[in-house]
């Protein structure tokens, strides 16, 4: 009956299967701050890192919900419930065929070895709230490239972690930041030497598998001066009737001349609130890309940010966000010239349907002494009928006369004599949907590498199927 | 030919929209290989015909039947009529922002002539030739459809997309409408390239004769307030050229 009801609520989701619970350790659920301490005395941590959680733990309290967003939803997650902390399998393995059968196998449903094999640097699979799986080329490992899980990171790197930890992103940034900070586990730690550039993309995925899991992953990547890295990330989690919560925390650090691009696909189903904050810094002509895709959740509230604290460093923030049934997407970007001559180009694409709700919230500032900067905001919404609803909030805060901003908006509707030419070329109505949405995230498909722009269109495909009435 | 089945057979069919009546009973055979035109003015229901047997959802049959050959067609979609054999060159191509040019041809002939005609040499062969005929550049391949055309652009591209498709039933609704005479001899090429020496029909819908100076049709018809007033041979287009329609709306009073 719940799972009907799920189903009900979600539509199709073809990713929603769920294995029986794994579990070697998990956590009753609730927060205190004994839970924190006990997480942090599970890994073995430094007292640092024990002292931020704890405070952390504290401001978390403390700090009232945001003000903005949906607020009837956000009021809606119980805390109470949520399990903080789950671990799945004791370590983290090197070799696929050492990871536990049952999470094995729902990596290789999702494609994640197969991928790793054709076109990937290296992978990192998260299951709950720890690393199962991760790997790395060795001839990157041989250039001095660190890719890990977080945890090991902080383990076999903890200087480098300190010094950057919390430097973009403090845990009194918000609620869901210091949230992250008190419980964070998993999440990938990068660091990309002087002029090394990586070519092909490392991947991490993300999957949540029990019920009213918590997954709190923590993502640092310091790309050092001249070096380039392209990170995807991927997340999914099965159909329950009850809810669970990815509150995420990514902190990007691209050091003089380097280049950082982050791309995301997240298909959560439609009762996980995804509640995340991701920030780069850009120091003197490094640039900054987020490659931002929301397609599932129940509420998702993430607003990639860059600041622009070099001269001459470069942002841009692309963005897609899909809203079905029940679905509210909040998604947008911020992006802080704080330097001269810095450029930033913002593209955000939202598309809603069946009732669900789309909203761009946006934020650019030029500072007084950033001469010369460039921005470029653009902000589409498609809707796909008439219960469905869709808001913009762009904010523009320019405190330098030379700043040449631009910034476009537009609504539109899918229509029927569109949907009519296409049927009249041979496709069904579903599909002439699919052609006009998938057309509609080609500028942001077309960013994405191959396998992933080809998994999109057939996923928007899928959301388009049972359309019809 | 082994049988004399028309490719469209329309009998009496009346058609309204939001439940005004528009066609008032037209009755229509195409045989195979035949070119006919539907001639008349803004207003007199050519669109209407030509998107009702396309299939468009907005118009109401009330009565009457379309069939191709020999196959009933009202019971069925857009798409389905369209895989039957059906095509429409659209007075209004519309924009689909973001779909590609390329990747759009190729699944409108997997669609309709299946998955073979859509793949490797075959159809890079196919596309290269049919762009060639009615001069469409390559670049065009990665354009989005119908986005920031010229309207020369969008009838050539609707042109191709005939080519391509091969449909049993063309139907050109004011194809000509917004073209130089260059233009209207380009998509004339592409149109006897694909329907001359085939076996399928044509329906050209023009409220001028221009571009039946170089898509000669085997029939014409004058259509009037919904209704098929006068038919002939390719003579009939070059009277109304000269008269223009006014002798046969006097001559059509007393209709109903």
């Amino acid at each position: 009956m719940a799972m009907e009801e799920a189903r009900e609520a979600v539509g199709d989701y073809d990713l929603g299967w769920h294995d029986p619970e794994h579990s070697t350790i998990r956590f009753d659920s609730g927060l205190s701050e004994e839970v924190v301490r006990k997480i942090s005395a599970i890994k073995n941590e430094p007292s640092w890192m024990t002292e931020i959680r704890v405070k952390a733990y504290h401001h978390f309290v403390n700090r009232p919900m945001p003000g903005f967003g949906d607020r009837e939803a956000l009021e809606g997650i119980k805390f109470d419930e949520v399990c903080y902390y789950l671990r799945s399998s004791d370590a983290t393995e090197k070799d696929w065929d050492d990871v536990p059968d049952d999470i094995r196998n729902t990596f290789d449903r999702l494609g994640i070895p197969e991928a790793e094999q054709k076109w990937l640097s290296g992978v990192t699979a998260q299951y709950e709230s720890e690393a199962v799986y991760h790997s790395i080329r060795e001839d990157l490992e041989a250039q001095g490239v660190i890719f890990l899980d977080m945890d090991s990171g902080l383990r076999e790197y903890p200087e480098l972690v300190k010094e950057y930890f919390c430097s973009v992103i403090p845990y009194q940034d918000n609620k869901f930041s210091a949230l992250n900070t008190a419980v964070w586990s998993g999440g990938s730690f990068i660091y990309v030497p002087k002029g090394i550039k990586v070519e092909m993309p490392v991947q991490a995925y993300f999957r949540i598998n029990a019920k009213n899991m918590g997954q709190f992953e923590r993502t640092l990547i310091i790309a050092d001066e001249g070096s380039s890295i392209h990170y995807v990330e991927g997340c999914t989690a099965p159909t329950y009737s009850t809810d669970s919560l990815h509150s995420a925390v990514v902190e990007l650090i691209a050091l003089d001349g380097a280049h950082i691009r982050y791309s995301t696909i997240q298909n959560w189903s439609a009762n996980v609130y995804n509640l995340v904050t991701k920030r780069g810094i850009a120091h003197e002509d490094a640039s900054i890309e987020w490659i931002d895709g929301n397609i599932g959740s129940k509420l998702t509230m993430k607003y990639p940010s860059v600041i622009l604290k070099g001269e001459g460093s470069h942002a841009e923030v692309i963005s897609i966000a899909y809203a079905g049934k029940g679905q509210h997407q909040d998604a947008g970007a911020k992006v802080h010239h704080l330097a001269s001559n810095t450029t930033s180009k913002i593209l955000s694409k939202s598309i809603s349907k069946d009732g669900g709700r789309g909203s761009y919230r946006g934020m650019v500032t030029v500072s007084p002494k950033a001469e010369n900067c460039k921005l470029n905001v653009v902000c589409d919404a498609l809707i796909l009928d008439d219960e469905s609803q869709t808001d913009t909030y762009p904010t523009m805060e320019v405190a330098n006369a030379s700043a040449r901003c631009e910034h476009e908006a537009s609504v539109s509707k899918v229509s029927d004599d569109q949907v009519f030419y296409l049927m009249s070329r041979g496709h069904s109505e579903e599909e002439a949907l699919a052609m006009i949405v998938n057309g509609f995230f080609e500028p942001f498909t077309r960013e994405l590498p191959m396998e992933y722009a080809v998994e999109l269109n057939k996923l928007m495909a899928l959301e388009m199927e049972g359309s019809i009435g | 030919m082994s049988d004399n089945q028309p490719v469209l057979s329309i009998k009496d069919l009346h058609v309204g929209i939001e439940g005004n009546e528009i066609l008032h009973g037209i009755n229509l055979d195409i045989a195979r290989g035949e070119i006919h035109a539907i001639m008349g003015r803004n207003g007199s229901g050519k669109t209407t015909a030509a998107s009702t047997i396309m299939g468009h959802p907005d118009y109401e049959i009330s009565s009457g039947k379309i069939s191709l050959d020999g196959e009933d067609l009202l019971e069925l979609e857009a798409w389905e009529r369209a895989r039957k054999g059906v095509f429409l060159s659209f007075q209004y191509p519309q924009a689909v922002p973001g779909l590609q040019v390329g990747h759009f041809l190729r699944k409108s002939v997997a669609s309709i002539r299946g998955e073979d005609s859509a793949k490797g040499p075959v159809f890079r062969e196919a596309l290269k030739s049919a762009m060639e005929e009615v001069s469409i550049p390559r670049s065009f391949l990665s354009r989005y459809v119908n986005d920031g055309f010229s309207g020369g652009e969008k009838k050539r591209f609707e042109i191709l997309q005939l080519m391509l498709l091969k449909p049993k039933l063309a139907i050109l609704d004011e194809t000509d409408s917004g073209l130089d005479i260059d233009g209207i001899r380009v998509v004339s090429r592409g149109i006897n390239a694909a329907i001359r020496g085939s076996d399928s029909g044509a329906l050209i819908i023009t409220h001028y004769s221009r571009i039946l100076e170089h898509v000669k049709p085997d029939y014409v018809h004058v259509l009037i307030e919904g209704k098929i007033v006068k038919s002939g041979g390719p003579e009939l287009a070059l009277e109304l050229e000269e008269r223009g329609y006014e002798w046969l709306e006097s001559g059509n009073n007393g209709g109903e």
